[in-house]
């Protein structure tokens, strides 16, 4: 199993989603430039978080037309799995890959804090699977799951049409919507001003996946939360599948 | 050869930054001020200007077509 880790200039989350695939699920990890012209020799590709190209112009933007984008968007074509977190999201976004925008937070502040994302659809590619915790707990979609993981954005803010919006809906492909405690989806709770709260969808196929929180930062207890580590098990046993 | 593009958040998209620019304005003395809408604007230099390429590079790049029109100006 091949993990490509795609680095742009501004990325800065790739050592972490590096680190969480090889050293925690010992996947054959690499990082691929992204002048690199092709990914087709991996399984799973993972745009990282941070800012490309320095957020010039929007978020994404330019980032969308380095040459490895296009073996991505083909790779994506084939049904091999992508996961994009955060300027990961906003990449996958501008390149059509997924529908709608991120843009300016509703605060016009940058979040950084730990959030709720209840599962809305635990079916997916990157959702299905149960994860045993360190403290014995399984963590396990069919309860109604709540995930706890970081977000860290200025330009976090999901926005489409109402068209796409109730497409979304209407495919499940709205995976993530930030929640409160009890599980309640609430304007509180939401840290952007994302449209319905959404903060993870996947295209129309099942196997693009963009979110705004990091999995990445919350797979170790020590860290304050691993329930990130659903996210890349369920992909991991997806691609198993696949091969 | 000059050309201008100026870009603009969608009126259905909410422009946090206009929003607050109008309550800046507002504290400022110019109670009256509906509404603050902020976006882009470049100046482009070209040899030739292939118009329908501008268009395409604005489609695709300058504008982000989800959340942003655009408004393409050559000068002779």
């Amino acid at each position: 199993m091949k993990a490509a880790v795609i680095r742009f200039p501004g990325s800065n989350c790739d050592q972490d989603c590096f680190h969480v695939l090889k050293n925690d699920f010992g996947l054959d990890t690499q990082y691929v430039w992204h002048k690199d012209a092709s990914v087709e020799q991996f399984d799973i590709i993972v745009l990282p978080g941070g800012f490309s190209y320095g957020d010039y112009l929007r978020c994404g933007a330019i980032a969308r037309f380095s040459p490895v984008m296009r073996s991505v968007a083909a790779e994506a074509e084939r049904g091999k799995l992508v996961l994009g977190i955060c300027n990961g999201f906003q990449i996958l976004c501008e390149a059509r890959l997924l529908p709608g925008a991120l843009i300016r937070n509703r605060s016009l502040h940058f979040v950084c804090e730990y959030v709720r994302t209840r599962l809305e659809n635990f079916e997916t590619a990157f959702t299905h699977a149960e994860l045993a915790k360190s403290d014995g707990n399984l963590l396990t979609a069919r309860t109604g799951l709540l995930l706890r993981m970081p977000v860290a954005h200025g330009e976090g803010s999901y926005t489409a049409d109402e068209q796409t919006l109730r497409e979304l809906n209407r495919n499940n492909q709205v995976v993530l919507r930030y929640a409160d405690a009890h599980g309640a989806i609430t304007d509180t709770a939401n840290p952007n001003g994302s449209a319905e709260n959404i903060a993870g969808i996947v295209n129309r196929a099942g196997n693009v996946f963009g979110l705004m929180p990091h999995p990445e930062r919350a797979c170790d207890p020590l860290l304050g939360s691993e329930d990130g580590k659903l996210i890349f098990q369920s992909m991991i046993q997806s691609a198993m599948k696949q091969k | 050869m000059k050309v201008k593009v100026t870009v603009m958040p969608k009126k259905s998209v909410l422009d946090p930054q206009g929003v607050a620019v109008r309550d800046a304005m507002r504290h400022q003395g110019l109670t009256d001020v509906k509404s603050v809408r902020i976006g882009k604007f470049m100046e482009i230099e070209v040899e030739h200007a292939d118009e329908n390429k501008l268009h395409e590079i604005c489609r695709d790049l300058l504008s982000n077509p989800v959340i942003e029109d655009y408004e393409l100006q050559v000068e002779a």
